[in-house]
């Protein structure tokens, strides 16, 4: 039997909002955003609905129309945290402005100055390996008929911060099933778009990860529910240094494995060579498991840092095992996850 | 290079105070600069990692003007390089320990055994640590009367400072993943300032078999 004990930030049921008072709050604001999306609307930049309004402050993004239309029918918290109190949601500002993504350079605000330059629409995806048919999908076809759905997930980076951010996308299980892989297949392999025109850092004669970057999952990883690929974030279009158009999110693993900017996707016997196992395999492996008990060589992953924090609120709070999904602990069972880390 | 002496001050030094001043003031703006730009949420949702790395960029740095002065002195001739250099070494002293403070702080909660966990098991803060040590031995022995007491031995004990370079920037080395473009930059800077301290390579060359010749 599993005993919770109260966490002291817990709060009591009887401190909770009467929900009648909180959609009160939120038809407010979704009557004054309606008015200021209406006058948005025009340049077709803000989904019709009040997408938007569950985000306030969320500044819209140039989005492809058959975006616009996907993005006004998401299912709305498909997922959500169990506590959120303790998983309050990052603020967009961070989320969007505090990002690795090498591509664009190694400081955490590069991406930021620079991902406008990437170019994602049109965009297009290589499907190719042990699959039924390969081809090349333009994204829209590729995302089809499925329904978008919203999924509130922690981020645990492997340099032990955090965030917690509202995804948009669908299950990476959906697209693979309409994909038709082959019994042989076993893995699912990913890569991110190069071209150092687009993507400075890729230009960097200093740089030590070798482009393109690559990432892969074992087929049964992959065809979890809890993965998902995703289009947008914040109710919007996902903004280009958060990994535009197309990127994965894997909520169980350390922050590398959720590759950005995908513009391939191969389906594979053997595991494929992955970016940062190639550059430093004590320190990154396969898996990538998001595990407190098993140290980076440089840092201990024990604890991390919950962003956004403040000088004197360092919020250094408990890392959990599998970042606190414990359903994907059956997908490891019998294995040694200090040697498949 | 010069050797301080207690007594007999020129008239040239005594004037060199408002350099000396210039110099104190653009050591210390940076510290209040940061930490109005960590208070105000103009540095990020991590303030206290921007802090940090700002405060060991800037020790570096320090640590590096540092040991330029006297290359700097030699070229120009002019007093005022070294008369800056015992504040500047003290300075490098004050940014490093502001920087193990932030980490302290920041990324470890101030939590003892989260300290000692690092210190037994990770290269990159031992490296630090010692380099901090060498850094405070030379504080610690930075005023005149130190440097009376231990009389020559004081100049063997400051050479510590070309070990702490090295020591800093293999601290730094080990914390880079993805791209050396900075670090480069720095270590190319150190290590100029290291060949400049070697005799002259040619002279070497041509004295064959002699003990090399001690720069001091």
């Amino acid at each position: 039997m599993l005993i919770r004990v109260r966490r002291a930030s817990q709060a009591r049921e009887s401190e909770v909002t009467p929900e009648t008072v909180y959609r009160q709050r939120r038809q407010l604001m979704r009557a004054g955003l309606g008015l200021a999306g209406a006058s948005l609307a025009g340049f077709g930049w803000l989904p019709a609905s009040s997408q938007a309004a569950e985000w306030p402050d969320v500044p819209p993004g140039p989005t492809p129309p058959w975006l616009l239309a996907k993005l006004a029918t998401t299912r709305r918290k498909t997922v959500v945290p169990a506590d959120p109190v303790r998983d309050v949601v990052t603020p967009f500002g961070d989320a969007s402005q505090y990002n690795n993504f090498y591509e664009f350079g190694s400081d955490k605000d590069d991406p930021a100055r620079l991902a406008g330059r990437l170019k994602t629409d049109p965009w297009s995806i290589r499907v190719d390996g042990a699959v039924h048919q390969s081809r090349t999908f333009a994204l829209e076809d590729l995302i089809g008929a499925d329904q978008l759905q919203e999924r509130i997930y922690r981020l645990r980076c492997v340099e032990a911060w955090s965030m917690v951010i509202p995804w948009i996308g669908i299950p990476l299980a959906s697209l693979l099933g309409r994909l038709q892989p082959l019994a042989s297949a076993r893995y699912v392999g990913f890569q991110t778009l190069q071209d150092p025109a687009q993507m400075p850092g890729q230009a960097s004669s200093t740089g030590l990860i070798d482009w393109p970057y690559r990432e892969g999952l074992r087929l049964d990883e992959a065809m979890h529910p809890l993965t998902l690929l995703v289009v947008g974030n914040y109710g919007r279009v996902l903004p280009n240094q958060n990994g535009a158009p197309l990127r994965l999110i894997v909520p169980w693993k350390y922050g590398f494995k959720s590759i950005k900017s995908i513009v391939r996707i191969s389906l594979l016997e053997q595991p494929p060579a992955t970016s940062w196992n190639r550059l430093a395999a004590d320190e990154y492996g396969f898996y990538a498991n998001v595990n407190p008990k098993v140290d980076h060589p440089r840092w201990s992953q024990a604890t991390e840092r919950r962003l956004p924090n403040s000088l004197f609120h360092p919020n250094i709070i408990d890392t959990r095992m599998f970042n606190g999904y414990d359903e994907v602990a059956s997908l490891y069972s019998g294995m040694d996850l200090r040697r498949w880390y | 290079m010069a050797t301080p002496s207690g007594r007999g001050r020129s008239a040239a030094a005594r004037t060199l105070w408002p350099w000396r001043i210039a110099v104190a003031l653009a050591a210390f703006a940076p510290l209040p600069c940061w930490l109005r730009q960590a208070m105000t949420g103009h540095a990020g949702p991590e303030p206290g990692r921007y802090l940090m790395e700002h405060l060991g960029k800037g020790t570096l740095v320090l640590l590096l003007l540092t040991l330029s002065l006297t290359p700097l002195q030699r070229l120009s001739r002019w007093q005022g390089f070294s008369r800056i250099r015992r504040q500047l070494g003290l300075w490098t002293f004050a940014y490093a320990l502001l920087h193990l403070l932030a980490y302290l702080w920041f990324f470890l909660g101030f939590n003892a055994h989260a300290l000692l966990a690092d210190l037994s098991r990770r290269p990159y803060i031992m490296v630090g640590m010692a380099a901090l040590a060498g850094l405070t031995l030379m504080a610690a022995t930075s005023h005149r009367r130190a440097m009376r007491r231990l009389g020559k031995s004081w100049k063997r004990l400051h050479r510590l400072v070309y070990a702490v370079l090295i020591l800093g920037l293999l601290h730094y080395f080990w914390i880079v993943r993805a791209d050396l473009g900075e670090w480069a930059i720095y270590a190319l800077a150190g290590l100029l300032l290291l060949v400049l301290r070697l005799p002259p390579v040619a002279k070497e060359f041509s004295r064959q078999g002699r003990p090399p010749v001690t720069d001091a």
